[in-house]
């Protein structure tokens, strides 16, 4: 398209725009829109930018890539995502566009039929192209809220608790990577500082793989408790965990590990200088109740 | 010799084999779950199942790192009247100059314990390594019932 025919098309759209509003907003209504999910009047004030927007950039130098409109739109597109719209619902904004534009470029070029598929042909791909455009941001918003679930789920995963004075626990369970490893340090540091414990028990019952890498993290969180004035126990050595430790060569130094979390209890409650005893004999408190 | 050499191929009999893209972390979660899955299957003991998944995770984690991702070639077979389970480690990274160093516990040119190599070695039955420098690396390891 050439600048003369861009320049007329941008004046169609300034002196069309009340009437391509009205007939846009009648297609949006059409489309069944998500009904209360976007205020009219919000609804209005984007079409009304879009427009704005759209001219600028049908004037615009060769090669101008529109770049606020792509802002806009990504906007958009990005706030729509995180009120649950679809990316067809969102792509529909732009496209429900197509129709009223293309009876005012009707209109205008009608006598020379050339000039109108060039024009029409034009403007499809822009708009297009935007259509698409905002799919895209729509797509990677929702993979954004996958990835803050995911992250909000690797702490939920990973809870320190008090077991007794003193003495807190960590059940590790699933697969323990850099980036849970990086969770649990912090979580477990946290806790040592709140609550003034002196021994932490590392369980990993549940954690399926020991490879050098998930040693290193467990020797990295021991060391990093350590300096935060607690002594670590490492719980839930299976048999054949405790195996290939010895056959990977890692060397758990002075790490104190047990093979069940109890045990590695009654280790903590003897650093804390406590001990657990029977108040009665075995069965005497069910029987009574 | 020729009835020798065909006895040998006989003997070794192909349950089943699959290969998996080992390009990311996640991957080698997949792995390991997978080894985990045909080393079961077959009736390795647990001990020797964590053994297998164990060295898998060193080899499929050391692709990634430092070989720029590979490929994991799973076997299950039969050979001379036991099973067991076969693995492929390949990739077209930049290879190891000094094998025997990198087989040395501690070495590492990372930031790893430097056990990896070593350990998948000790934790396997048979455990073959081809690398070339600026080629690539190929690792075998298998454990057998
Ligand atoms: N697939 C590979 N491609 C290139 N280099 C490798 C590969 N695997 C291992 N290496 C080299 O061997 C060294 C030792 O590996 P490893 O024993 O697993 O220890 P780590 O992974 O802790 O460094 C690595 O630091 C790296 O230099
Ligand atoms: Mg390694």
């Amino acid at each position: 398209m050439n600048n003369d025919l861009k320049a007329r098309i941008a004046s169609l759209l300034e002196e069309q725009q009340e009437m391509l509003l009205s007939e846009w907003a009648q297609e949006l209504q059409a489309q069944g829109r998500q009904q209360g999910a976007i205020s009219d009047k919000d609804l209005k004030q984007q079409c009304k930018e879009f427009l704005t927007l759209f001219r600028d950039a049908v004037q615009g130098e060769e090669g101008g890539k529109g770049e606020n409109l792509r802002n806009m739109l990504g906007n958009l597109a990005r706030s729509r995502a995180e009120n649950g719209f679809t990316p067809t619902e969102t792509a529909t904004f732009v496209f429900s566009f197509k129709k009223p534009l293309y009876t005012v470029l009707h209109k205008e070029f009608s006598k020379d039929s050339n000039t109108l598929i060039e024009v029409i042909w034009g403007v499809n791909q822009s708009l297009d192209r935007l259509g698409l455009y905002t799919t895209e941001v729509t797509q990677s918003a929702r993979e954004e809220v996958i990835r803050r679930q995911q992250q909000d789920m690797l702490e939920l995963s990973t809870p320190v608790v008090s077991l007794a004075e003193g003495i807190l626990a960590l059940p590790l369970i699933g697969t323990l990577d850099s980036a849970r490893t990086q969770v649990v340090m912090e979580s477990l540091l946290q806790t040592i500082v709140t609550t003034g414990s002196t021994v932490a028990i590392i369980d990993i019952t549940g954690v399926p793989t020991v490879d050098t890498l998930v040693a290193q993290h467990l020797l990295k969180t021991v060391t990093a408790a350590r300096l935060m004035g607690a002594d670590c126990i490492i719980s839930g050595i299976r048999p054949q965990i405790a195996q290939t430790i010895v056959h990977l060569g890692v060397e758990l130094g002075n790490v104190i590990t047990k093979a069940t979390l109890a045990s590695a209890f009654k280790i903590a409650l003897d650093m804390q200088g406590m001990k657990i005893s029977r108040v009665a004999p075995v069965g005497a408190m069910t029987s009574k109740a | 010799m020729p009835r020798l050499a065909t006895k040998k191929i006989l003997t070794t009999v192909i349950i089943k084999t699959e290969t998996l893209p080992v390009m990311a972390e996640h991957d080698v979660v997949k792995a390991r779950q997978m080894v985990r899955q045909w080393a079961s299957e077959i009736g390795l003991s647990l001990v020797d199942q964590t053994k297998i998944i164990t060295a898998a995770s060193e080899l499929a984690r050391n692709m990634v790192i430092y070989g720029g991702g590979g490929t994991m070639e799973i076997q299950s077979l039969e050979q001379y009247g036991r099973r067991g389970v076969k693995l492929v480690f390949e990739d077209k990274g930049p290879g190891i100059a000094d094998i025997t160093q990198a087989l040395k516990d501690g070495f590492t040119t990372g930031s790893g314990m430097g056990l990896g190599l070593g350990g998948a070695k000790r934790l396997s039955n048979e455990f073959e390594i081809e690398s070339t420098p600026g080629q690539g690396t190929r690792i075998m390891i298998a454990r057998w019932k």
